[in-house]
């Protein structure tokens, strides 16, 4: 039985949010009659609106803020909101300049905000979506859009945030993040599974002593199951792997991002971190700024995955914009 | 019975939604297998938003337009990948038609095979990806293959191959969904969604023959 400091199961989301919106009152509200989370003063520009699956905390919901998303729709913990609560909460930032979507490519997510942008559509509203599938482990490089989105959720949502604060057009903010998002790889290690709030056991379980490479976010299997190594020699594998599918080498300039899936410490992440400097420093790869953080997590899962983002001028101006929300600042 | 009314329409719809209401708790047992276990909450809650639909619509008279509410109803609110297939299984053959009164066997016919092929269009799941379309379509197949006129029949026919194609789900690996990351794990269990059809299928069949023996 997995233990967590929760009320009734089915209420997790929405006290979550209320949690949320008491720490932060002057800057966030509650969209009325749906789970989602908008900032309190409406911008006139393209609105940026993300979302997916609970459960990812701080990613999607709290990534609302200046220079971030102008609003996020809340699913479930690991499902997709509903083309009601997504179209709402894409209304209520609305100001006729046209929506972004960015969110991860999972079939659920897909077939809700595609339902909602036709909706919109019928409304006179238009949109443009990226999804986001920066996990090489998840399908080969033939079958990009098979891919799943996971921690590249961060680049690609501090990209468009940036570009639909510049005041683009939404072509034009589509055509960055789209960029954004072809230029994001990731891959992670998974230690251990976790636990859908309200159930006894953890959605996947990993024997004592192994650890399963590029292991999706919600427990979906990787490319091998192997004995836990040393970080070193994972953070090598990892790098190794993402260097030769992204095709990124000597000369390129990259952001990087450890992320941890939700119980790996701040110590262990800054361990990989240390490797992939080296790593990076070793081929000849100029790192432009490094993230280590916890922003899209799993639970109590363990495990970490590291993302790189290829810059270019364009992508590198958008990167260093200003950014604020609760949990991440730039 | 050769031909359901708009009221009759409606009841069976508000019948289907009681009984799919009423097997959250076997619905959710046979999601939590291999699935998010969020199944059978997931029907309740859209199919307790069609009934509220439902109760405002006693005064119509198109069965197209109550379908389509009916849809509507669960495609807005239940969420997951469920609510846009399930939302789209009632919406996909109603949607834009000419006004009906009454529906015999073959606008039934004509809506749920509509229905599937607007469900494949949006899901693109085939056959033996262990989803609902391997209920739906050898049940929509079943209706096409029966040249009668009566409801019971055909939907008796459809509630048989749809109960094949939940069996047959047990021996496929998933494509779609939670369940896809077990792999051949997921092998020997039936798929959530594929029960559902099956669910709806039979108590719309339940409906005729209670409504066949009062008339």
């Amino acid at each position: 039985m997995t233990k967590k400091i929760i009320n009734l199961p089915e209420n997790c989301v929405r006290e979550m949010t209320e949690g949320f919106l008491a720490a932060h009152p002057s800057r966030y509200e509650k969209i009325p009659d749906v789970a989602g989370i908008r900032i309190k003063d409406t911008k006139d520009k393209v609105a940026l609106v993300i979302g997916g699956g609970s459960g990812h905390e701080p990613m999607f919901a709290f990534f609302v803020g200046d220079g971030l998303a102008d609003a996020a729709a809340a699913g479930n913990v690991f499902a997709s909101p509903d083309p009601g609560t997504i179209l709402q909460t894409a209304r209520s930032v609305d100001v006729g300049k046209g929506i972004l979507f960015v969110y991860g490519n999972y079939s659920g997510d897909n077939l809700n905000f595609d339902m909602a942008a036709e909706l919109l559509e019928d409304m006179g509203i238009e949109s443009r979506t990226v999804r986001v599938w920066d996990d090489i482990a998840s399908a080969p490089r033939e079958r990009l859009e098979d891919r799943r989105g996971i921690a590249g959720d961060l680049f690609v949502v501090k990209i468009a945030g940036a570009a639909t604060a510049a005041g683009l057009t939404l072509d034009e903010a589509y055509r960055v993040t789209k960029k954004a998002r072809d230029n994001t790889f990731s891959i992670g290690v998974g230690l251990q599974g976790a636990t859908i709030p309200g159930q006894a056991q953890p959605v996947f379980s990993l024997p004592d002593n192994e650890v399963e490479f590029g292991l999706g976010i919600h427990g979906e299997p990787g490319i091998r199951r192997m004995k836990l190594l040393p970080a070193d020699e994972m953070v090598s594998m990892l790098t190794e792997l993402l260097l030769q599918d992204s095709g990124i080498q000597k000369g390129d300039t990259v952001c990087t991002y450890v992320n941890g899936l939700g119980s790996t410490t701040m110590m262990e992440l800054h361990i990989m971190n240390r490797k992939l400097a080296l790593l990076l420093a070793e081929c000849g790869i100029a790192v432009h700024d490094m993230e280590v953080n916890s922003f899209v997590t799993t639970q109590e899962m363990a495990g970490a995955s590291i993302s790189l983002l290829k810059l270019d001028n364009e992508l590198q101006q958008y990167y260093d914009a200003p950014c604020s929300s609760p949990y991440y600042k730039k | 019975m050769k031909e359901l009314t708009y009221e009759q329409m409606r009841q069976m719809l508000l019948f289907v939604a009681d009984e799919l209401i009423s097997q959250k708790p076997f619905l959710t047992e046979v999601d939590s297998k291999i699935g998010d276990g969020d199944h059978g909450i997931g029907m309740e809650t859209g199919m307790k938003n069609v009934k509220a639909k439902l109760r405002t619509l006693s005064d119509g008279s198109d069965i197209y337009l109550l379908l389509s509410e009916a849809g509507k109803a669960m495609l807005l609110s239940m969420g997951g990948a469920s609510g846009v297939i399930f939302g789209t299984m009632f919406l996909g053959g109603a949607k834009g038609k000419a006004p009906a009164a009454a529906f015999d066997c073959t606008k039934m016919t004509d809506w749920l095979a509509e229905g599937l092929a607007q469900v494949r269009l949006r899901g693109k799941a085939a056959i033996g990806d262990k989803t609902m379309v391997d209920a739906l379509a050898p049940a929509v197949a079943a209706m096409r293959d029966y040249s009668g006129n009566d409801l019971r029949i055909l939907l008796e026919r459809a509630e048989a191959a749809a109960a094949d194609g939940v069996e047959a789900t047990k021996g496929y690996q998933a494509k779609f969904g939670r369940a896809k990351s077990l792999m051949e794990r997921a092998v020997g269990y039936q798929d959530a969604g594929a029960t559902s059809v099956w669910l709806i299928l039979r108590a719309m069949r339940e409906y005729t023959e209670k409504a066949g023996k009062t008339q």
